[in-house]
């Protein structure tokens, strides 16, 4: 188990963390939200004793993660894949760490296999893919079989083939009762990966509940379609629903399917199409974090665009 | 730590535990981490072989060009002629190189961001600076000594067609050889010192540099009395000044004692070990 209470972390005059307090329970696969900037792996370097707080606790199992003599052991950790020597092998570099740790060597090839880098083990790691090296820092975080695992965005540079096989290798993990506290700006893998959320943005928490509440908690549209949508989209405007365009179609909020059909046969309006739509997580997430989003590419029309900035990176502290 | 008969699936945690904890020590557990690291990548190997081999090959050169020059040398530069210290003169470049290899020993964590698994992995950072320290030390000491030897070797042969040179058994001789070794280990460590404080790979090569290269030049135009009270305090000036005490065998009432000379080159170790245990305790990294 992970617990941060009131954590705050300042950079200068910028508050990457604020007064931040979640817990990550065992068991099943926690996701950890929030835009480029938010502080999510500001948080995961507190809770692993590399920055220091400016006020509150992150702890570990219940203790203090520096106070852990063999932390490998309890905890398995992945900030960034690139975090490499170029010029050392795969197995030089797993071995290293497992040393300090008093981790056998035979540890060392079985997470080598586990990841499937096997065949590279003996290589010098630099001209590795970002998905090789994100393998790698995988089975860098088992070499302890720990039973606490952090993973900072490890999707970012895997092929299909590889996101598919770190899902299902996070839920056997959370399935062996294990925490697992996956970080990511993307909604979508962690609405196929996390069984929990935690939202946060500019360092606050948004939303800390199942992925399948915060769905449920979205808004929900209808759309819909008729020969005689203008004159419906005036009466459902009067019945209090907003009205927006979609491809021909009307998209109808703050009315339920329900509702429209019957004003539609109420005024014998024939109705060609009446589909409610469940926000994608990716959406309810747009909702819940709409203003906290420090970083997006200004759209042409000089407002806002609907999503943050894909290319923009987060800022290494 | 027990291995899972299956591959494919990580052991269940609550059959291993137990083991570590108390009673293992932890130094040692890092001190063969950081010699993994170090004998791993090729930059180690290349450091020490340049080391050696410009310890070596300047201190045969020097000699050579000595030998060459010597009917036309007065009798005064003849009397002053130190055999043991000419051979020993490839320490001014070595010492670049001895230099840059402790810097790299903690500033190429730093460029990559593998300090943060490093610390991750060992959160006792001053621990894990020691284990460096220890580890590179000891490599250092070795190479440099062997090399020291070499270099003397090389040049008593060389100066040997002139009847110039000494044996490793003449007076001061072999402390002066030791000392040499001791002298470009010391510069090592004190890169490693330098490049945890800066954590930039050339910041900590260029203040590096600057204390042992251009520091005593600088002193040296300071008014008098300063310009040689500051030099003789630098760490080439503690060691390889005219008539140098510590590897050099004819004494020199300006400088110190050879034993005097040891302790303030270990002082400036000490002096940059206590400064980046500070900084590296202290700093989010």
């Amino acid at each position: 188990m992970i617990e941060v209470r009131r954590l705050t972390k300042r950079y200068g005059e910028t508050i990457a963390v604020d007064d931040l307090s979640f817990q990550v329970l065992p068991g099943r696969v926690t996701g950890f939200l929030g835009p480029n900037g938010a502080g999510k792996s500001t948080t995961m370097r507190v809770i692993l004793g590399l920055d220091a707080p400016n006020a509150g606790t992150a702890t570990v199992k219940g203790t203090p993660y520096g106070r852990h003599r063999f932390p490998a052991r309890e905890v398995g950790a992945l900030l960034d894949a690139m975090a490499l020597h170029p010029g050392r092998s795969a197995r030089a570099h797993l071995w290293s760490l497992a040393q300090s740790n008093r981790i056998s060597r035979s540890r060392v090839d079985e997470v080598l296999d586990l990841v499937g880098l096997t065949d590279v083990a003996r290589r010098r790691v630099g001209p590795f893919s970002l998905g090789m090296k994100q393998r790698l820092g995988i089975a860098a975080a088992l070499l302890g079989d720990p039973e606490v695992l952090l993973f900072d965005e490890p999707v970012t540079g895997l092929d299909p083939e590889g996101i598919v096989w770190i899902r299902g290798l996070f839920h056997r993990l959370a399935a062996d009762g294990r925490t697992v506290f996956v970080s990511s700006h993307l909604m979508s893998e962690m609405a196929l990966t996390a069984q929990h959320l935690i939202v946060i943005g500019r360092g606050k928490l948004i939303a800390d509940d199942t992925s399948d509440n915060i769905v449920a908690g979205g808004s929900t549209t209808v759309l819909v379609r008729s020969p005689r949508a203008d004159e419906l989209s005036a009466l459902l405007a009067r019945a209090g629903g907003s009205i927006g365009s979609d491809n021909g179609a009307l998209s109808v909020t703050n009315l339920d399917a329900a509702a429209i059909g019957d004003l539609a046969a109420q005024h014998g309006i024939a109705l060609h199409e009446l589909t409610p739509q469940h926000a994608s997580l990716e959406e309810v997430f747009f909702e819940l974090t709409g203003d906290q989003v420090q970083y997006r590419a200004a759209s042409p029309e000089g407002g806002p665009t609907s999503s943050p900035s894909p290319t923009a990176h987060e800022v290494p502290r | 730590m027990t291995a899972t008969p299956a591959p494919t699936a990580p052991a269940p945690f609550a059959t291993r535990e137990s083991g570590g904890r108390g009673g293992t020590l932890l130094l040692p557990a890092v001190m063969r981490s950081e010699w993994t690291k170090l004998r791993s990548v090729r930059s180690t190997i290349w450091s020490l072989f340049a080391t050696f081999v410009i310890t070596v090959g300047f201190g045969a050169l020097f000699c050579l060009a000595y030998v060459s020059r010597y009917d036309r040398l007065g009798l005064r530069e003849r009397l002053t002629f130190d055999p043991t210290a000419q051979s020993l003169r490839g320490i001014f470049l070595a010492q670049l190189a001895i230099g840059v290899l402790g810097v790299l020993v903690i500033s190429a964590e730093y460029a990559t961001g593998l300090i943060r698994p490093t610390l991750t992995a060992v959160p006792q950072r001053r621990t894990v600076l020691a284990a460096k320290a220890i580890v590179f030390g000891v490599v250092a000491l070795v190479v440099t000594e062997v090399g020291v030897f070499a270099a003397f070797a090389a040049g008593q042969a060389v100066l040997a067609g002139k009847n110039l040179g000494v044996g490793i058994g003449d007076p001061h001789v072999l402390r002066a050889v030791l000392g040499a070794g001791v002298y470009l280990t010391i510069i090592g460590l004190l890169g490693l010192a330098l490049a945890t404080i800066i954590r930039r790979t050339a910041g900590a090569i260029a203040t590096l540099v600057g204390l042992v290269l251009i520091a005593p030049l600088l002193a040296q135009a300071l008014p008098s009395p300063w310009n040689s009270d500051v030099t003789k305090f630098l760490p080439t000036g503690v060691s390889t000044g005219l008539g140098a005490a510590l590897f050099g065998v004819r004494p020199d009432s300006s400088r110190f004692s050879p034993g005097v000379a040891l302790l303030l080159l270990v002082a400036w170790v000490v002096v940059g070990f206590a400064v980046a245990a500070f900084t590296i305790s202290r700093r989010d990294a």
